[in-house]
């Protein structure tokens, strides 16, 4: 029943720690360079605000995987030389999820109001006391769900990395289903996969929604 | 002391405040009432230093708010305010939203603070709740906590931006009594608010705003009773039912 699968093992959970590598690199960078990003789409310098804001627009208006072929195809003529598949999608996946990350953390910002932070102001907390023990702890809170949901779609959209040739998950099971021609098993047992971390993961971010609501922060 | 010099503010072109003059004594109590959008809000920010004004001048007690020396971060520590809508720390329980600022600004240890908070806590009438998060408590209650949270770092000026206007009206009373202590116990205090049976009760001076201007100012009777300005008159017979 499970034939093709067994025999190729190792080889097929090789290609997921591929994935599960490309899904660490993209959820560091897309969050730090998201939290900047989010910084600048609050910015009242406009010489941050719209470079930023173009950016967010032009990329979150493409289809991934023109923001990874074009990548792929258009850094050798910049750099000179090609780039091998994985840094170029980390690079194509960290540009894509930080424009998403990036408008996470702008709501999460505004979400707090401006007198909450005249509150703590006015019993004498200075600013940075109030960042770190007000803004930050409850944009953080407001953002946590929310964060996690966009974790799991990027990990889910490191599958697309395919089709620069990078030898991920579902690559691997295409090379292997090309030999052993099981596909429904195979492409089956790659959504049983990514079915049970994705669940798992968005049962967390519920969690984590549904405490908010119960403590009034969301 | 609060001195309150000729302050006139801008939002870009739009004039805010204009040519606000004011004295609150120690042990005053002083009530600004007043339209929507007519800058009652605004001066209490100017007051703690939480908006810039463009001119005039602010002092309290001696010490110039518009002075690039000023501490203003030292200065609100005198001057406690309590908001319309609370704006209690929603992620903190009742009990740390007191001794937040106590401990990280006036740096008191924890047993300090907290026996503090918890003395604040039974004087407004709450001291079950300490444990509690904002979001379990009533509107009234997350005043009154409010309130404790700014009495904790021990004010010499307590500052009320419309407190009640937000609760229902069963609560009100309860937030009122605790601001009515404050006054007999001697605070100064500044409060913008339309509950003129408070403002009859207790203060020592009423202001009247309009459009950014203090248009009226009077000694509680005779400006309920004897309103000189037909706006004052107008807002009056609406607010007095």
């Amino acid at each position: 029943m499970f034939d093709a699968v067994t025999r190729n093992l190792m080889y097929l959970m090789g290609g997921f720690g591929v994935t599960l590598q490309l899904t660490c690199f993209a959820l560091a960078g897309g969050i730090v360079l998201g939290m900047l990003v989010g910084l600048g789409r609050i910015s009242r310098n406009k010489w941050v605000y719209y470079p930023v804001t173009l950016y967010v627009n032009l990329i979150r208006n493409i289809p991934l995987i023109l923001v990874i072929f074009w990548f792929y195809f258009v850094m050798p003529i910049i750099a000179g030389r090609p780039l091998n598949p994985f840094t170029s999608a980390v690079i194509s996946f960290i540009i894509f999820e930080a424009t998403y990350f990036g408008e996470i953390f702008r709501a999460g910002y505004q979400s707090i109001s401006k007198d909450q932070i005249n509150a703590a102001y006015s019993t004498g907390l200075t600013y940075s006391q109030t960042a770190r023990y007000i803004l930050i702890p409850i944009a953080f809170r407001r953002m946590l769900p929310s964060l996690i949901t966009q974790s799991i779609i990027t990990f889910q959209d490191t599958s697309l990395a395919f089709v620069i040739g990078l030898q991920e998950f579902v690559r691997r099971t295409s090379i292997v289903d090309n030999l052993e021609v099981r596909s429904i098993q195979l492409f089956g047992f790659v959504a049983v996969v990514f079915f049970i971390f994705c669940f798992i993961g968005s049962r967390i971010s519920l969690y984590f929604e549904e405490k908010g609501r119960k403590t009034g922060i969301l | 002391m609060i001195e309150i010099n000729n302050i006139s503010k801008w939002y870009g072109d739009f004039k805010v405040l204009t040519d606000i003059n004011e004295v609150i004594h120690s042990g005053q109590t002083v009530v600004i009432c007043g339209p929507s959008g007519s800058g009652k809000s605004t001066l209490l920010r100017c007051v703690n230093g939480l908006e810039p004004y463009q001119q005039g001048e602010i002092v309290v007690d001696g010490i110039s708010l518009s002075d690039p020396k000023t501490d203003l971060y030292k200065l609100r520590q005198k001057i406690g305010m309590v908001f319309q809508r609370f704006e209690l720390y929603p992620h903190m329980p009742v009990l740390s939203n007191i001794t937040l600022a106590p401990m990280k600004a006036l740096g008191k240890s924890r047993q300090e603070a907290e026996k503090k908070a918890m003395e604040l806590l039974e004087r407004v009438g709450i001291p079950e709740k300490a444990g509690e998060y904002p979001a379990n408590l009533s509107g009234g209650q997350q005043q009154r906590v409010a309130i404790a949270r700014s009495l904790a770092m021990e004010p010499d000026y307590m500052m009320f931006d419309e407190p009640t206007s937000a609760l229902d009206p069963e609560m009100i009373n309860e937030v009122l009594d605790v601001m009515i202590d404050l006054v007999k116990e001697g605070m100064t205090m500044i409060v913008v608010t339309h509950e003129m049976g408070f403002a009859r009760e207790v203060a020592d001076e009423i202001i009247f705003m309009d459009e950014g201007r203090i248009i009226e100012r009077g000694t509680d009777e005779e400006f309920f009773t004897n309103p000189k300005i037909e706006r004052t008159k107008d807002f009056l017979s609406k607010i007095l039912v």
